[in-house]
Protein backbone atom coordinates (compact mmCIF):
# COMPACT_ATOMS: atom_id res chain seq x y z
CA UNK A 1 0.00 0.00 0.00
CA UNK A 2 2.30 2.45 1.34
CA UNK A 3 5.39 0.41 0.77
CA UNK A 4 6.09 2.15 -2.27
CA UNK A 5 6.90 5.39 0.41
CA UNK A 6 9.09 3.12 2.63
CA UNK A 7 12.66 0.89 2.23
CA UNK A 8 12.78 -1.76 4.97
CA UNK A 9 15.93 -1.15 7.58
CA UNK A 10 18.13 -3.25 5.61
CA UNK A 11 17.30 -0.97 2.29
CA UNK A 12 17.71 2.18 4.87
CA UNK A 13 21.21 0.43 5.90
CA UNK A 14 22.18 0.94 2.05
CA UNK A 15 22.48 4.68 2.19
CA UNK A 16 24.59 4.52 5.50
CA UNK A 17 22.45 7.60 7.55
CA UNK A 18 22.18 8.01 11.16
CA UNK A 19 18.43 6.84 12.00
CA UNK A 20 16.27 9.40 13.33
CA UNK A 21 16.27 13.11 12.28
CA UNK A 22 19.16 14.60 10.87
CA UNK A 23 20.36 17.62 9.07
CA UNK A 24 19.25 21.08 8.21
CA UNK A 25 15.58 20.05 5.92
CA UNK A 26 13.64 19.77 9.44
CA UNK A 27 14.38 22.89 10.53
CA UNK A 28 13.61 24.60 7.53
CA UNK A 29 10.79 23.12 7.02
CA UNK A 30 9.65 24.00 10.41
CA UNK A 31 10.78 27.51 10.16
CA UNK A 32 8.86 27.66 6.91
CA UNK A 33 5.60 25.53 8.32
CA UNK A 34 5.84 28.40 11.58
CA UNK A 35 5.50 31.18 9.37
CA UNK A 36 2.72 29.42 7.09
CA UNK A 37 0.76 28.54 9.76
CA UNK A 38 0.90 32.30 11.57
CA UNK A 39 0.62 34.01 8.30
CA UNK A 40 -2.33 31.60 7.32
CA UNK A 41 -4.17 32.11 10.99
CA UNK A 42 -3.68 36.07 10.51
CA UNK A 43 -5.30 35.83 6.63
CA UNK A 44 -7.88 33.86 8.19
CA UNK A 45 -8.75 36.15 10.57
CA UNK A 46 -8.54 39.44 8.27
CA UNK A 47 -11.38 37.06 6.50
CA UNK A 48 -13.52 36.35 9.77
CA UNK A 49 -13.25 40.04 10.42
CA UNK A 50 -13.95 41.26 7.03
CA UNK A 51 -17.53 39.15 6.83
CA UNK A 52 -18.19 40.26 10.49
CA UNK A 53 -18.05 43.73 9.18
CA UNK A 54 -19.91 43.27 5.95
CA UNK A 55 -22.82 40.80 7.62
CA UNK A 56 -23.55 43.84 10.14
CA UNK A 57 -23.37 46.42 7.50
CA UNK A 58 -25.16 44.57 4.87
CA UNK A 59 -28.77 45.74 6.02
CA UNK A 60 -28.07 48.68 8.18
CA UNK A 61 -28.82 52.47 6.57
CA UNK A 62 -28.17 55.68 7.85
CA UNK A 63 -30.10 58.69 7.29
CA UNK A 64 -28.72 61.98 7.52
CA UNK A 65 -30.98 64.79 8.60
CA UNK A 66 -30.15 68.05 8.09
CA UNK A 67 -32.06 70.67 10.93
CA UNK A 68 -32.44 68.08 12.85
CA UNK A 69 -34.06 69.07 16.18
CA UNK A 70 -36.73 69.90 13.50
CA UNK A 71 -37.11 67.24 11.58
CA UNK A 72 -35.85 63.82 12.68
CA UNK A 73 -39.19 62.78 14.24
CA UNK A 74 -41.05 63.29 11.13
CA UNK A 75 -37.69 60.97 10.04
CA UNK A 76 -38.04 58.60 12.34
CA UNK A 77 -42.46 58.21 12.28
CA UNK A 78 -41.67 58.14 8.21
CA UNK A 79 -39.04 55.18 8.46
CA UNK A 80 -41.48 53.50 11.06
CA UNK A 81 -44.36 53.49 8.52
CA UNK A 82 -41.84 52.57 5.85
CA UNK A 83 -42.45 48.44 4.53
CA UNK A 84 -39.33 46.21 5.78
CA UNK A 85 -38.29 48.78 7.47
CA UNK A 86 -37.21 47.78 11.37
CA UNK A 87 -35.28 49.05 14.06
CA UNK A 88 -35.25 52.36 13.22
CA UNK A 89 -33.88 55.26 15.63
CA UNK A 90 -32.27 58.92 15.88
CA UNK A 91 -28.85 58.73 16.80
CA UNK A 92 -28.75 61.10 19.47
CA UNK A 93 -26.90 64.59 19.51
CA UNK A 94 -25.04 63.53 22.08
CA UNK A 95 -24.08 60.47 20.68
CA UNK A 96 -22.59 62.08 17.77
CA UNK A 97 -21.06 64.80 19.62
CA UNK A 98 -19.55 62.31 21.50
CA UNK A 99 -18.19 60.27 18.82
CA UNK A 100 -16.79 63.40 16.99
CA UNK A 101 -14.50 64.00 20.15
CA UNK A 102 -12.65 61.17 19.32
CA UNK A 103 -11.43 63.36 16.39
CA UNK A 104 -12.32 66.75 17.15
CA UNK A 105 -11.51 66.84 21.35
CA UNK A 106 -13.29 69.58 23.37
CA UNK A 107 -14.09 71.05 20.23
CA UNK A 108 -16.75 68.79 19.36
CA UNK A 109 -18.97 70.54 22.21
CA UNK A 110 -19.04 73.60 20.89
CA UNK A 111 -22.47 74.37 19.94
CA UNK A 112 -21.51 76.57 17.30
CA UNK A 113 -20.20 73.05 15.59
CA UNK A 114 -23.51 72.35 13.36
CA UNK A 115 -24.01 68.54 14.30
CA UNK A 116 -26.46 67.08 12.13
CA UNK A 117 -28.64 64.93 13.38
CA UNK A 118 -28.99 61.18 11.96
CA UNK A 119 -31.27 57.98 12.33
CA UNK A 120 -30.16 54.58 11.34
CA UNK A 121 -32.73 51.52 10.44
CA UNK A 122 -32.17 47.95 8.59
CA UNK A 123 -34.02 47.11 5.71
CA UNK A 124 -35.39 43.73 5.14
CA UNK A 125 -33.99 41.62 2.68
CA UNK A 126 -35.45 42.62 -0.70
CA UNK A 127 -37.67 45.42 0.09
CA UNK A 128 -37.30 48.43 -1.74
CA UNK A 129 -35.01 50.98 -0.81
CA UNK A 130 -36.04 53.57 -3.29
CA UNK A 131 -39.83 53.16 -1.58
CA UNK A 132 -38.52 54.22 1.46
CA UNK A 133 -36.46 57.25 0.15
CA UNK A 134 -39.18 58.80 -1.29
CA UNK A 135 -41.16 58.38 1.98
CA UNK A 136 -37.99 60.16 3.84
CA UNK A 137 -37.57 62.82 1.46
CA UNK A 138 -41.37 63.34 1.72
CA UNK A 139 -40.85 64.03 5.44
CA UNK A 140 -37.42 66.09 5.15
CA UNK A 141 -36.81 66.82 1.30
CA UNK A 142 -33.04 67.75 2.19
CA UNK A 143 -32.36 63.85 4.04
CA UNK A 144 -29.82 61.59 2.30
CA UNK A 145 -29.87 58.05 2.93
CA UNK A 146 -26.65 56.38 2.92
CA UNK A 147 -26.27 52.29 2.88
CA UNK A 148 -23.61 51.57 5.07
CA UNK A 149 -21.96 49.08 3.14
CA UNK A 150 -20.70 51.91 0.71
CA UNK A 151 -19.02 53.81 3.56
CA UNK A 152 -17.67 50.36 4.32
CA UNK A 153 -16.58 49.74 0.83
CA UNK A 154 -12.71 50.84 0.71
CA UNK A 155 -12.03 49.40 4.43
CA UNK A 156 -13.56 46.34 2.80
CA UNK A 157 -11.40 46.03 0.40
CA UNK A 158 -8.43 46.86 1.87
CA UNK A 159 -9.10 43.73 4.27
CA UNK A 160 -9.78 41.34 1.29
CA UNK A 161 -6.31 42.78 -0.01
CA UNK A 162 -5.05 42.13 3.00
CA UNK A 163 -6.84 38.40 2.83
CA UNK A 164 -4.85 37.73 -0.40
CA UNK A 165 -1.88 39.03 0.29
CA UNK A 166 -1.68 36.18 3.58
CA UNK A 167 -2.47 33.66 0.81
CA UNK A 168 0.19 34.63 -1.71
CA UNK A 169 2.37 34.63 1.24
CA UNK A 170 1.17 31.12 2.16
CA UNK A 171 1.89 30.09 -1.30
CA UNK A 172 5.26 31.66 -1.70
CA UNK A 173 6.58 30.06 1.52
CA UNK A 174 5.48 26.51 0.38
CA UNK A 175 7.64 26.86 -3.09
CA UNK A 176 10.52 28.06 -0.98
CA UNK A 177 10.07 24.67 0.84
CA UNK A 178 9.95 22.87 -2.13
CA UNK A 179 12.38 24.82 -3.34
CA UNK A 180 14.76 23.68 -0.35
CA UNK A 181 13.66 19.95 -0.50
CA UNK A 182 15.04 20.32 -3.79
CA UNK A 183 17.71 21.36 -3.17
CA UNK A 184 18.32 19.02 0.05
CA UNK A 185 17.05 16.03 -2.17
CA UNK A 186 20.05 17.08 -5.05
CA UNK A 187 22.38 16.99 -2.03
CA UNK A 188 21.38 14.14 -0.77
CA UNK A 189 21.66 12.52 -4.32
CA UNK A 190 24.85 14.04 -4.72
CA UNK A 191 26.53 12.88 -1.75
CA UNK A 192 25.14 8.80 -2.57
CA UNK A 193 26.02 9.13 -6.28
CA UNK A 194 28.89 6.37 -5.78
CA UNK A 195 26.04 3.91 -4.22
CA UNK A 196 23.52 4.83 -6.75
CA UNK A 197 26.02 4.27 -9.27
CA UNK A 198 26.91 0.65 -8.10
CA UNK A 199 22.85 0.22 -7.42
CA UNK A 200 21.85 0.90 -11.21
CA UNK A 201 24.80 -1.16 -12.20
CA UNK A 202 23.17 -3.81 -10.40
CA UNK A 203 19.70 -3.37 -11.67
CA UNK A 204 18.07 -1.16 -9.30
CA UNK A 205 15.27 0.63 -10.76
CA UNK A 206 14.73 4.53 -10.32
CA UNK A 207 12.03 3.92 -7.61
CA UNK A 208 13.77 1.46 -5.63
CA UNK A 209 16.65 4.37 -5.64
CA UNK A 210 13.95 6.77 -4.54
CA UNK A 211 12.87 4.96 -2.13
CA UNK A 212 15.83 5.11 0.23
CA UNK A 213 15.77 8.99 -0.22
CA UNK A 214 11.83 9.93 0.09
CA UNK A 215 11.56 8.52 3.21
CA UNK A 216 13.91 10.05 5.03
CA UNK A 217 12.69 13.65 3.35
CA UNK A 218 8.93 12.38 4.39
CA UNK A 219 10.24 11.79 8.18
CA UNK A 220 12.16 15.11 7.92
CA UNK A 221 9.56 17.07 6.78
CA UNK A 222 6.60 15.65 8.98
CA UNK A 223 8.68 15.90 12.62
CA UNK A 224 9.63 19.62 10.71
CA UNK A 225 5.74 20.55 10.21
CA UNK A 226 4.83 19.20 12.89
CA UNK A 227 7.40 21.40 15.44
CA UNK A 228 6.60 24.51 13.27
CA UNK A 229 2.90 23.96 13.82
CA UNK A 230 3.51 23.94 17.82
CA UNK A 231 5.56 26.55 17.82
CA UNK A 232 2.80 28.44 16.05
CA UNK A 233 0.34 27.09 17.74
CA UNK A 234 1.88 28.57 21.04
CA UNK A 235 2.83 31.97 19.32
CA UNK A 236 -0.98 32.30 18.28
CA UNK A 237 -2.73 31.24 21.48
CA UNK A 238 -0.40 33.36 23.57
CA UNK A 239 -1.19 36.17 21.14
CA UNK A 240 -4.66 35.54 21.92
CA UNK A 241 -4.85 35.35 25.56
CA UNK A 242 -2.87 38.89 25.62
CA UNK A 243 -5.36 40.18 22.87
CA UNK A 244 -8.03 40.91 25.46
CA UNK A 245 -6.18 44.47 25.67
CA UNK A 246 -5.94 44.54 21.97
CA UNK A 247 -9.39 43.35 21.75
CA UNK A 248 -10.26 46.76 20.39
CA UNK A 249 -8.10 46.25 17.48
CA UNK A 250 -9.08 42.59 16.36
CA UNK A 251 -12.52 43.21 16.74
CA UNK A 252 -12.74 40.38 19.29
CA UNK A 253 -12.67 37.93 16.40
CA UNK A 254 -11.80 34.29 16.94
CA UNK A 255 -10.70 31.83 14.58
CA UNK A 256 -13.81 28.70 14.47
CA UNK A 257 -13.20 25.52 14.48
CA UNK A 258 -13.38 25.34 10.31
CA UNK A 259 -9.98 27.95 10.80
CA UNK A 260 -8.41 25.33 13.09
CA UNK A 261 -8.79 22.43 11.17
CA UNK A 262 -7.73 24.32 8.00
CA UNK A 263 -4.68 25.62 9.80
CA UNK A 264 -4.18 22.18 10.88
CA UNK A 265 -4.05 20.72 7.68
CA UNK A 266 -1.41 22.91 6.59
CA UNK A 267 1.63 21.13 8.40
CA UNK A 268 0.16 18.30 6.61
CA UNK A 269 0.05 19.47 3.54
CA UNK A 270 3.36 20.61 3.65
CA UNK A 271 4.98 17.22 4.87
CA UNK A 272 2.45 15.81 1.58
CA UNK A 273 4.38 18.55 -0.66
CA UNK A 274 7.81 17.98 0.45
CA UNK A 275 8.02 14.23 -0.14
CA UNK A 276 5.99 14.43 -3.52
CA UNK A 277 9.04 17.26 -4.43
CA UNK A 278 11.94 15.46 -3.21
CA UNK A 279 10.37 11.87 -5.11
CA UNK A 280 10.13 13.94 -8.24
CA UNK A 281 13.34 15.78 -7.73
CA UNK A 282 15.16 12.75 -7.33
CA UNK A 283 13.20 10.35 -10.07
CA UNK A 284 14.22 13.45 -12.20
CA UNK A 285 17.77 13.72 -11.39
CA UNK A 286 17.83 10.07 -11.57
CA UNK A 287 16.68 10.01 -15.03
CA UNK A 288 20.06 12.02 -16.53
CA UNK A 289 22.31 8.39 -16.26
CA UNK A 290 21.74 5.95 -18.34
CA UNK B 1 36.62 -30.06 -20.22
CA UNK B 2 34.02 -27.99 -21.28
CA UNK B 3 31.82 -28.95 -24.43
CA UNK B 4 30.72 -25.55 -24.60
CA UNK B 5 33.97 -24.37 -26.06
CA UNK B 6 36.24 -27.25 -26.50
CA UNK B 7 36.39 -27.18 -29.82
CA UNK B 8 32.18 -26.79 -29.72
CA UNK B 9 32.98 -23.18 -30.72
CA UNK B 10 34.62 -24.44 -34.22
CA UNK B 11 31.59 -26.66 -35.20
CA UNK B 12 29.11 -24.30 -34.27
CA UNK B 13 30.08 -21.64 -36.44
CA UNK B 14 26.97 -20.86 -38.47
CA UNK B 15 26.14 -20.61 -42.08
CA UNK B 16 26.59 -16.61 -42.89
CA UNK B 17 23.87 -14.76 -43.03
CA UNK B 18 21.82 -17.18 -41.50
CA UNK B 19 20.02 -14.94 -38.60
CA UNK B 20 17.35 -16.86 -37.00
CA UNK B 21 20.28 -19.96 -36.30
CA UNK B 22 22.56 -17.55 -35.40
CA UNK B 23 20.82 -15.87 -32.37
CA UNK B 24 20.22 -19.07 -30.40
CA UNK B 25 23.74 -19.25 -28.62
CA UNK B 26 24.60 -16.01 -28.87
CA UNK B 27 24.65 -14.31 -25.68
CA UNK B 28 26.29 -11.09 -26.98
CA UNK B 29 26.09 -10.38 -30.50
CA UNK B 30 28.02 -6.38 -31.77
CA UNK B 31 26.81 -5.20 -35.43
CA UNK B 32 28.93 -2.68 -36.41
CA UNK B 33 28.98 -1.25 -33.50
CA UNK B 34 31.17 2.59 -32.29
CA UNK B 35 31.11 4.40 -29.28
CA UNK B 36 32.29 7.68 -28.86
CA UNK B 37 32.41 9.85 -25.69
CA UNK B 38 30.79 13.00 -25.77
CA UNK B 39 32.18 14.91 -29.05
CA UNK B 40 35.16 13.67 -29.26
CA UNK B 41 36.65 10.97 -31.66
CA UNK B 42 35.39 7.08 -31.95
CA UNK B 43 37.15 5.23 -29.21
CA UNK B 44 35.40 2.07 -30.71
CA UNK B 45 35.08 1.48 -34.10
CA UNK B 46 33.31 -0.64 -36.16
CA UNK B 47 33.17 -3.62 -33.53
CA UNK B 48 31.32 -6.93 -35.54
CA UNK B 49 31.38 -10.30 -33.44
CA UNK B 50 29.36 -12.46 -30.89
CA UNK B 51 29.94 -14.32 -27.90
CA UNK B 52 29.14 -18.05 -27.46
CA UNK B 53 26.50 -18.24 -24.34
CA UNK B 54 28.57 -20.28 -21.78
CA UNK B 55 32.22 -19.14 -23.15
CA UNK B 56 34.88 -17.54 -21.60
CA UNK B 57 36.54 -14.85 -22.81
CA UNK B 58 39.45 -12.73 -22.66
CA UNK B 59 39.73 -9.22 -23.77
CA UNK B 60 43.26 -7.91 -24.41
CA UNK B 61 44.93 -4.93 -26.07
CA UNK B 62 47.07 -1.93 -25.50
CA UNK B 63 46.20 0.65 -22.36
CA UNK B 64 43.71 3.21 -24.13
CA UNK B 65 42.24 0.36 -26.53
CA UNK B 66 39.34 0.56 -25.33
CA UNK B 67 39.15 -2.96 -23.46
CA UNK B 68 37.05 -0.97 -20.43
CA UNK B 69 34.90 1.26 -22.87
CA UNK B 70 33.43 -2.10 -24.37
CA UNK B 71 32.36 -3.74 -20.85
CA UNK B 72 30.59 -0.81 -20.25
CA UNK B 73 28.78 -1.69 -23.49
CA UNK B 74 28.63 -5.14 -22.46
CA UNK B 75 27.02 -4.16 -18.53
CA UNK B 76 25.29 -1.66 -20.09
CA UNK B 77 26.65 1.55 -18.53
CA UNK B 78 27.22 2.97 -22.05
CA UNK B 79 24.72 2.97 -25.21
CA UNK B 80 26.83 2.60 -28.64
CA UNK B 81 26.51 5.97 -30.60
CA UNK B 82 26.47 3.80 -33.83
CA UNK B 83 26.03 -0.14 -34.95
CA UNK B 84 23.49 -2.81 -32.54
CA UNK B 85 24.17 -4.50 -29.59
CA UNK B 86 22.10 -7.45 -29.04
CA UNK B 87 22.24 -9.27 -25.21
CA UNK B 88 20.34 -12.40 -24.28
CA UNK B 89 19.24 -12.53 -27.68
CA UNK B 90 17.41 -9.00 -27.44
CA UNK B 91 17.78 -5.47 -28.98
CA UNK B 92 19.52 -2.90 -26.37
CA UNK B 93 20.90 0.01 -28.19
CA UNK B 94 17.63 1.66 -28.42
CA UNK B 95 15.97 0.37 -25.78
CA UNK B 96 14.00 2.53 -23.55
CA UNK B 97 15.59 3.33 -20.31
CA UNK B 98 13.14 1.09 -18.08
CA UNK B 99 14.19 -1.81 -19.76
CA UNK B 100 17.45 -1.43 -18.61
CA UNK B 101 17.27 -2.67 -15.22
CA UNK B 102 15.27 -6.05 -16.23
CA UNK B 103 19.16 -6.91 -18.64
CA UNK B 104 20.95 -5.85 -15.61
CA UNK B 105 20.22 -7.86 -13.41
CA UNK B 106 21.25 -10.94 -15.16
CA UNK B 107 24.75 -9.32 -15.69
CA UNK B 108 27.35 -9.68 -12.63
CA UNK B 109 30.10 -7.23 -12.57
CA UNK B 110 33.35 -6.84 -11.25
CA UNK B 111 34.69 -3.42 -11.68
CA UNK B 112 38.75 -2.69 -11.45
CA UNK B 113 38.54 -0.64 -8.64
CA UNK B 114 35.98 -2.96 -6.58
CA UNK B 115 33.37 -0.52 -6.10
CA UNK B 116 32.47 -1.78 -2.67
CA UNK B 117 30.07 0.92 -0.35
CA UNK B 118 32.61 1.16 1.60
CA UNK B 119 29.82 2.08 4.95
CA UNK B 120 28.23 -1.56 4.40
CA UNK B 121 29.63 -4.87 5.97
CA UNK B 122 30.60 -7.57 3.54
CA UNK B 123 27.50 -9.34 4.33
CA UNK B 124 25.19 -6.25 2.88
CA UNK B 125 27.46 -5.73 -0.03
CA UNK B 126 27.50 -8.77 -1.21
CA UNK B 127 23.63 -9.27 -0.73
CA UNK B 128 23.12 -5.92 -2.28
CA UNK B 129 22.15 -7.15 -5.85
CA UNK B 130 20.17 -10.19 -3.89
CA UNK B 131 18.06 -7.23 -2.18
CA UNK B 132 17.71 -5.03 -5.72
CA UNK B 133 15.94 -7.98 -6.85
CA UNK B 134 13.25 -7.92 -4.74
CA UNK B 135 14.42 -11.33 -2.41
CA UNK B 136 13.23 -11.20 1.09
CA UNK B 137 15.84 -10.99 3.97
CA UNK B 138 15.21 -14.88 4.88
CA UNK B 139 16.05 -15.87 1.11
CA UNK B 140 19.07 -13.64 1.42
CA UNK B 141 21.65 -15.18 4.71
CA UNK B 142 22.05 -18.31 2.97
CA UNK B 143 23.32 -17.66 0.22
CA UNK B 144 25.41 -14.99 0.98
CA UNK B 145 27.44 -16.96 3.59
CA UNK B 146 28.08 -19.56 1.44
CA UNK B 147 29.14 -17.06 -1.15
CA UNK B 148 31.56 -15.43 1.68
CA UNK B 149 32.67 -18.92 2.37
CA UNK B 150 33.20 -20.06 -0.93
CA UNK B 151 35.45 -16.95 -1.42
CA UNK B 152 37.08 -17.59 1.82
CA UNK B 153 35.93 -14.40 3.70
CA UNK B 154 33.10 -16.72 5.99
CA UNK B 155 34.49 -14.81 9.39
CA UNK B 156 34.88 -11.04 7.71
CA UNK B 157 31.26 -10.98 6.89
CA UNK B 158 30.89 -8.09 9.36
CA UNK B 159 33.74 -6.17 7.75
CA UNK B 160 33.53 -3.06 5.98
CA UNK B 161 35.51 -2.82 3.14
CA UNK B 162 38.46 -0.29 4.20
CA UNK B 163 39.21 -2.83 7.00
CA UNK B 164 39.97 -5.41 4.24
CA UNK B 165 42.92 -6.07 2.54
CA UNK B 166 42.86 -5.02 -1.48
CA UNK B 167 42.74 -9.47 -2.41
CA UNK B 168 39.87 -9.53 0.53
CA UNK B 169 38.11 -6.50 -0.82
CA UNK B 170 38.55 -8.41 -4.43
CA UNK B 171 36.99 -11.51 -3.44
CA UNK B 172 33.73 -9.49 -1.80
CA UNK B 173 33.76 -7.69 -5.33
CA UNK B 174 32.91 -10.82 -6.75
CA UNK B 175 31.11 -12.62 -4.53
CA UNK B 176 28.42 -9.60 -5.13
CA UNK B 177 29.13 -10.08 -9.08
CA UNK B 178 28.31 -13.48 -8.74
CA UNK B 179 25.72 -13.91 -5.63
CA UNK B 180 22.86 -13.66 -8.48
CA UNK B 181 24.26 -16.25 -10.66
CA UNK B 182 24.25 -14.24 -13.58
CA UNK B 183 24.16 -15.38 -17.05
CA UNK B 184 27.00 -12.79 -18.08
CA UNK B 185 29.94 -12.01 -15.72
CA UNK B 186 32.15 -8.98 -16.95
CA UNK B 187 35.06 -8.53 -14.89
CA UNK B 188 37.83 -5.23 -15.68
CA UNK B 189 41.36 -5.92 -14.78
CA UNK B 190 40.33 -8.51 -11.89
CA UNK B 191 44.12 -9.61 -11.14
CA UNK B 192 45.27 -6.14 -11.53
CA UNK B 193 46.38 -5.27 -8.46
CA UNK B 194 46.63 -8.63 -6.79
CA UNK B 195 49.95 -11.30 -6.37
CA UNK B 196 50.07 -14.15 -8.91
CA UNK B 197 48.69 -16.53 -6.19
CA UNK B 198 45.99 -14.77 -5.86
CA UNK B 199 45.12 -13.94 -9.34
CA UNK B 200 44.92 -18.39 -9.85
CA UNK B 201 43.04 -18.33 -7.06
CA UNK B 202 40.30 -15.73 -8.42
CA UNK B 203 40.87 -17.30 -12.27
CA UNK B 204 39.33 -20.66 -10.80
CA UNK B 205 36.44 -18.69 -9.13
CA UNK B 206 35.55 -17.76 -12.80
CA UNK B 207 35.77 -21.29 -14.33
CA UNK B 208 33.78 -22.84 -11.61
CA UNK B 209 31.14 -19.93 -12.69
CA UNK B 210 32.07 -20.87 -16.02
CA UNK B 211 31.09 -24.57 -15.99
CA UNK B 212 28.02 -23.73 -13.99
CA UNK B 213 27.19 -21.89 -17.35
CA UNK B 214 27.85 -18.57 -16.35
CA UNK B 215 29.53 -16.87 -19.90
CA UNK B 216 32.28 -14.89 -18.49
CA UNK B 217 34.10 -12.17 -20.25
CA UNK B 218 37.51 -10.77 -18.37
CA UNK B 219 39.60 -7.75 -19.42
CA UNK B 220 43.47 -8.45 -18.65
CA UNK B 221 46.80 -7.40 -19.69
CA UNK B 222 47.77 -10.78 -17.51
CA UNK B 223 49.17 -12.77 -20.25
CA UNK B 224 50.28 -15.75 -17.28
CA UNK B 225 46.32 -15.33 -16.56
CA UNK B 226 45.27 -15.88 -20.30
CA UNK B 227 48.15 -18.78 -20.41
CA UNK B 228 46.34 -20.71 -17.48
CA UNK B 229 43.09 -21.24 -19.82
CA UNK B 230 44.30 -22.62 -22.95
CA UNK B 231 40.67 -23.19 -23.86
CA UNK B 232 39.39 -20.00 -23.69
CA UNK B 233 38.81 -17.53 -26.32
CA UNK B 234 40.40 -13.81 -26.99
CA UNK B 235 39.27 -10.63 -28.33
CA UNK B 236 42.56 -8.15 -29.13
CA UNK B 237 41.51 -4.63 -29.35
CA UNK B 238 44.09 -2.41 -30.40
CA UNK B 239 43.18 1.68 -30.97
CA UNK B 240 39.10 1.12 -31.18
CA UNK B 241 38.71 -2.13 -33.19
CA UNK B 242 39.60 -5.78 -33.08
CA UNK B 243 42.83 -7.51 -34.25
CA UNK B 244 42.59 -10.34 -36.12
CA UNK B 245 41.96 -13.04 -33.10
CA UNK B 246 43.87 -15.86 -34.30
CA UNK B 247 47.18 -13.90 -34.98
CA UNK B 248 47.95 -11.35 -32.66
CA UNK B 249 48.59 -13.78 -29.57
CA UNK B 250 50.71 -16.19 -29.09
CA UNK B 251 48.52 -18.36 -27.56
CA UNK B 252 48.03 -21.75 -29.14
CA UNK B 253 45.96 -21.40 -32.18
CA UNK B 254 42.83 -23.34 -31.17
CA UNK B 255 42.94 -21.33 -28.13
CA UNK B 256 42.60 -17.91 -29.65
CA UNK B 257 39.07 -18.39 -31.08
CA UNK B 258 36.32 -15.83 -31.23
CA UNK B 259 33.43 -15.81 -34.56
CA UNK B 260 34.00 -12.46 -36.26
CA UNK B 261 31.09 -11.36 -38.61
CA UNK B 262 32.24 -10.24 -41.89
N1 LIG C 1 34.39 8.73 -19.87
C1 LIG C 1 35.23 9.00 -20.89
N2 LIG C 1 35.17 10.17 -21.53
C2 LIG C 1 35.98 10.44 -22.57
N3 LIG C 1 36.91 9.61 -23.03
C3 LIG C 1 37.03 8.40 -22.43
C4 LIG C 1 36.20 8.03 -21.34
N4 LIG C 1 36.53 6.79 -20.96
C5 LIG C 1 37.53 6.40 -21.76
N5 LIG C 1 37.84 7.36 -22.65
C6 LIG C 1 38.83 7.25 -23.71
O1 LIG C 1 38.54 6.12 -24.49
C7 LIG C 1 39.72 5.45 -24.86
C8 LIG C 1 39.61 4.01 -24.42
O2 LIG C 1 39.58 3.98 -23.01
P1 LIG C 1 39.35 2.66 -22.19
O3 LIG C 1 39.24 2.99 -20.77
O4 LIG C 1 38.20 1.92 -22.79
O5 LIG C 1 40.72 1.88 -22.49
P2 LIG C 1 41.25 0.55 -21.87
O6 LIG C 1 41.56 -0.35 -23.01
O7 LIG C 1 40.34 0.04 -20.83
O8 LIG C 1 42.61 1.03 -21.23
P3 LIG C 1 43.35 0.47 -19.90
O9 LIG C 1 44.02 -0.80 -20.31
O10 LIG C 1 44.35 1.52 -19.60
O11 LIG C 1 42.32 0.29 -18.86
C9 LIG C 1 40.85 6.19 -24.21
O12 LIG C 1 41.45 6.99 -25.21
C10 LIG C 1 40.21 7.04 -23.16
O13 LIG C 1 40.90 8.25 -23.03
MG1 LIG D 1 40.39 -0.19 -18.75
Amino acid sequence: MLSWLFASSSQRRILGRPAGVSGPTPWLIAIMSFSMIVVAAAGLAVSNTAGTIAKSAEHRYSVQVPDGARNLPAVISALRSARGVSGAEAVPEADMRATLKTWLGSEADNPDLPVPAMASFDLAAGADIAAVERQVKSAAPNATIVAHRENLRPVLRSLRVLQWLALGLVALLAAAAAAAVVLAARGALDTHRFTIDVMHGMGATDVQVTQLFQRKIAIDALVGSAAGAAAAAAVLLLFTASATALGELTGGVRLGLADIMLLLLLPLALTALATWVARTAVLTALRQAL
Amino acid sequence: MRPQWQGGGHAEARPAGGKGGRGLSAIVEFDSVGLRYGTGAEVLRDLNFRLQKGGFYFLTGPSGAGKTSLLKLLYLAQRPTRGRVQLFGEEISDAPRAALPEFRRRIGIVYQDFRLIRHLSAFDNVALPLRIAGSSEADVEAPVREMLAWVGLADRSSARPPTLSGGEQQRVAIARAVINRPQLLVADEPTGNVDADMAQRLLHLFTALNRLGTTVVVATHDISLIKEMPGAHMIRLEGGTMVDPTGALKNPPQTGWVEVQR
